[in-house]
Formats: structure tokens, sequence, C-alpha cells
């Protein structure tokens, strides 16, 4: 079976809104129609997005860490959003595990958005549809595209790659082996709802130095306690100096 | 959350008119032994037609939530898994099932169905299937939002039991008053009930204060975006102007506010009510009966706001901080 989710870098996101620009672009030009926007230009505008970049400050000054965090539909592989839709219209691909909804048979009743604990449904006010991220079904397999660019907006527009795309029941996919091998987590596991995507979190090189590697541990004069008192008289190499 | 006018106004004439029903049918019921003084069928016909009424005012009331009233046929499809769909098959049924029995009891339809000899064995019959339409569409209704199991201050038996018992009393309230008019000897009878459904649901109701009034929130902002540190503070949002997200699941009323709504309800459906129905008992004065139901149903619309204002939605936790 397989599950195509988004595998998200916390440590290389730079937090520039790319993906959330080029998810909106994407999503209100396709067949589906647009994805409303209220007031774009006025006061207090509105409008319904598939995917959001947010901000967290993590400790307090100075010991603090910025951390930019996309957040969009996780496609979890056991979705509350699904069962509670009285119409059927929200539902769960067996071919690839992604959590779409019928624009056609939504009743626009946002009882699956209720059942959402991560807020990743979005009724369009024009529409009058829930909507939600569809890991551009309409375009990863789209033949008409070069088989590399067959990837969602987000992932292709992303300027450091923090966004990995692909299959996380293939256990050798690049996917399966960031989350197993960075340390790969799920949102609000507390839940039971599996999200399919996964965060990887900040991670920070350091070089671990013990006190005894600062010293020269076979440095033979300190080894065989010689010590010599030093002539005062100048060496051959003062000459070099 | 926020609290919807559709659903408040939905859930509280439902409330009324499945409550009213079983006031009806139990009379009935126990006029065939003798417990209670038998009435002309038109007195449970008019009666079930106005619990009729109710439930189609409710049903009205529900066309207003959706984005897609014309497509709300769909909405039976999903009965094995959605509550949702459990209740839009369980409302047209309880609907129907009540106009049958209002229209066996007005059209005087009889026959001795079980060869027992007693009157009105159709009527009650329908009546019976009827009483477990009822209680399955309070069921539903209320399982719609027990269901869901992060909604912490919804996912509990109380839940269901308050939604029964504060339907049954605003609907016994409604047919003591109506009694009063129409047969006075019936008043006593709804009335004594409307007394101790009202009292029972004071205590699940706060026993329902009292719970969720100490709930520990399992979701933190922690939990939410996965860093493990005792301080995390939202610097933006991602957005200025507001969204799906900032609207439906914040009351956006003050601490202050959402207080002096429980108190108002507080006060509304319990006390006032009790106090009104015993006064109007004890002088048998109408007037003062269809003052008690109607205090404690504007009581109710308080007590629905404040059931949904008070649900505290985990995806709140996203959206604290605009920019």
């Amino acid at each position: 079976m397989t599950q195509l989710a988004l595998v998200i870098d916390l440590n290389v996101c730079v937090g520039c809104h790319a993906c959330v620009t080029s998810c909106k672009q994407w999503n209100t030009s396709g067949e589906a129609g647009p994805l409303f926007d209220d007031n774009p230009y006025g006061k207090d505008p509105t409008g319904t997005f598939f995917n959001r970049v947010q901000t967290y400050e993590v400790g307090s000054f100075p010991n603090t860490e910025t951390l930019h965090f996309p957040k969009s539909c996780l496609h979890c592989e056991d979705p509350p959003c699904v069962p509670v839709c009285p119409t059927g219209a929200s539902y769960k691909r067996k071919e690839d595990g992604i959590v779409l909804v019928d624009y056609d048979k939504c009743i626009g009743c946002k009882y699956c958005s209720w059942a959402c604990p991560y807020g990743a449904r979005e009724l369009d006010e024009k529409q009058q549809v829930m909507k939600k991220c569809t890991l551009c079904v309409d375009r990863i397999y789209d033949m008409s595209i070069p088989e590399d660019r067959r990837k969602p907006a987000c992932v292709i527009s992303c300027p450091t790659s923090a966004r990995l795309f692909g299959d996380v029941h293939d256990p050798e996919s690049d996917v399966s082996l960031a989350i197993r091998e960075s340390g790969g987590y799920q949102l609000m596991p507390e839940w039971g709802t599996k999200p399919a995507n996964h965060y990887l979190p900040r991670r920070k090189t350091k070089l671990r130095i013990h006190a005894d590697e600062l010293v020269r541990a076979d440095n033979p004069l300190s080894k065989e306690d010689i010590k010599h008192e030093t002539s005062k008289e100048s060496s051959l190499d003062d000459w070099l100096m | 959350m926020h609290p919807a006018f559709s659903v408040i106004f939905l859930t509280t004439l439902l409330g009324v008119g499945q409550g009213l029903f079983l006031a009806l049918f139990s009379s009935q019921a126990y006029s065939v032994v003798d417990v209670l003084p038998a009435q002309s069928g038109n007195f449970y016909a008019l009666g079930a037609f106005i619990a009729l009424i109710f439930l189609i005012g409710g049903l009205v009331a529900s066309v207003f939530h959706l984005g897609h009233p014309e497509r709300a046929w769909r909405a039976a499809a999903m009965w094995r898994t959605s509550w949702l769909s459990r209740e839009v098959i369980a409302l047209p049924i309880t609907m129907a099932v009540i106009a049958i029995y209002a229209l066996v009891n007005w059209l005087g339809i009889d026959a001795d169905l079980y060869g027992l000899g007693i009157p009105n064995q159709v009527a009650l019959s329908v009546g019976a299937f009827g009483v477990v339409a009822t209680i399955a569409l309070f069921v539903c209704t209320a399982m719609i939002y027990a269901a869901i199991k992060f909604l912490q201050e919804w996912a509990s038996p109380l839940t269901v039991v308050n939604y029964f018992l504060l339907g049954t009393a605003s609907g016994f309230g409604f047919a003591t008053a109506y009694a009063a008019i129409a047969a006075p000897e019936l008043a006593q009878f709804y009335g004594g009930w409307a007394i101790t459904l009202t009292i029972a649901s004071l205590l699940t109701r706060a026993a329902s204060l009292f719970r969720n009034a100490r709930i520990k929130q399992k979701s933190s902002v922690q939990t939410a975006i996965g860093v493990r540190h005792n301080k995390v503070r939202q610097g933006s949002m991602g957005m200025m102007g507001g969204s799906y997200n900032t609207r439906e699941y914040f009351h956006g009323r003050s601490v202050a506010f959402l207080k002096s709504v429980k108190w108002i309800f507080l006060v509304l459906v319990f006390p006032i009510p009790l106090l009104l129905l015993w006064l109007g008992l004890a002088q048998a004065n109408a007037n003062l009966l269809m003052l008690a139901f109607g205090v404690q149903y504007v009581g109710l619309l308080f007590e629905r706001w404040f059931f949904f204002a008070q649900a505290n939605h985990p995806q709140n936790l996203y959206y604290q901080v605009v920019g």
C-alpha cells in the first residue's frame, strides 16, 4: 500500500512562505475552481489557503530559537475527519492515501473541520464547500509534466529543499529514510490520528571536546615527567624565528 | 468553538419537540391502565402536531448551517460511521412517526391489534415506535458532539445525558402549559415530570460544568509543533487577515462574558422555571406555566451557546498570535 506524504525539515525551513504562495497559485488555477479571496486588497483581507507558515519562538532570551513551521493537511492514516462526513464527500484514497474532498458531494456542514484537531480544513466562503491540501493530486499524476516535476507545488518551490515528498510506506524511499535517520516525528500523537506527514526536528551539529583532549595525551615530556631547565643561551631554533 | 445560532436553535427546538411527544405518549399509555384520565384523540393529535412544528422549526434552523442545503439528501449516506448522518436519518423518521401518531389520534383509527380489548392500540403502537425514534434522535444529536474525542469538554457521556434531560424537561414543561389549557387534569402529571426532569438535568449539567472546569487538556503547543521546551511562544500564525481557522473555532468573547452566560443559563433554565412551574401548578394558572416554558427555552438558548463556546478546539493552539 502506498501512503504519499510530505516530510518537512524544520532544520532547513527559513520561513520564506514560498510554499504558501506557490500552493495558492497552483490550487487557485486548477479545475476545482479558485481558492476564494475576500477583499484581497482592502481592509481585513481573508481567503482560503491549504498551507501556512507559522513562526514560533522557543526558549527565553537570550537562549531563544526561531522555528518556522509550515502547516497543512497531514493526510492522517487514521483520519478523524473522514468517518464523520455524513455524505462521503470526505474520503481517503486507497491507492495513495491522500485525503480528499469531493466538492460536488460536500454539503458544507463543517463537521469534518470540527473533527480535525489540526485545523487543516477551511470552508471556502464563496463555494461553500470544505477545502484542504490535496497533495497536488492534479499535478503529481499529470503525464504532461516532466517526471521530476510531478511533485506538489510547495515541494518544487521550496528554495531550501525543506520539503520532501514520497511514499512513507516504502521503507527505502527518501522520506522514510529521512524520518528514520533524522528523527522524524508526528504532530499531536496523543489523538492516534497517525499523520502521514512528518516533521524533522531542529538539529545542531556539535563537537563534544573532553578536557583530556585539549592536552596532548602522548606528550613524551609530560608522560615521562621529564622537565629540563631551558637554556638562556640562544639555540638553533631561535635563529629560525 | 464559535456558537452558530442555526445549531443552537436546531438542538433546542428538537429537544422541545421530542420531549413534548414523550410527554403525550406517556400520558396516553398511562390512561390505558387507568392511571391517568384518558383524553380525546384530538388532545394527543394537536399536541403531536405542535411537537411536529417544533421539529420542523429545528429542521429549518439546520438548513441555515449548511453551505449547500440543496445537497442535504446526500447526508444520509454515511450512517455506518457518522453520527451526523444517523441524525439526518433519525430526524425524518421521528417526524414521520409523530405525524402518523397525530393522524391516527385525530382520525380515531383503532383496531384490536393484540386482542386485548383495550382502546388506542394503533395509536400506542405507532407511539411506541415514536419513543424509540425519539430516543435514537436524542442519542444521535448528542453523539455528534460527544464523538469528537479531542473536544474534551464534549467527549463525555454527560453530553448525551444532558441533551436528553434538558430536551425532555423543556418538552414536559411545554406539555404542562398545553395541558393546563386543553386538559387540566393532566397538568399535575406533566408538571411533576417537568420538575423532576429539570432537577435531574440541573444535577447532570452541574456535573458536566464541574468536570469541564477541571479538565486537563491533552494537547499543548508542545505537542502541536513537536518541540520539547517548556517555553514555546507563537510569533506569527502565518497570516494577518484572519481565516476560517480564526473564525470558526473561537467564540470571540471575553472570559467575563462567558462566565455571565453561564450564570444566566443556570438561573433561567433551573430555578426560575421550577418556581414558575410550582406556582403555576399550585394556582392552576396556564399563563404562569407557559411563562415557565418560555423562560426555560430562552435559558436553553444561553445553555447551548455556552456549550459551544466552552469547547476548546486543539487547533486553536496554532492560532494564538496574529503577527
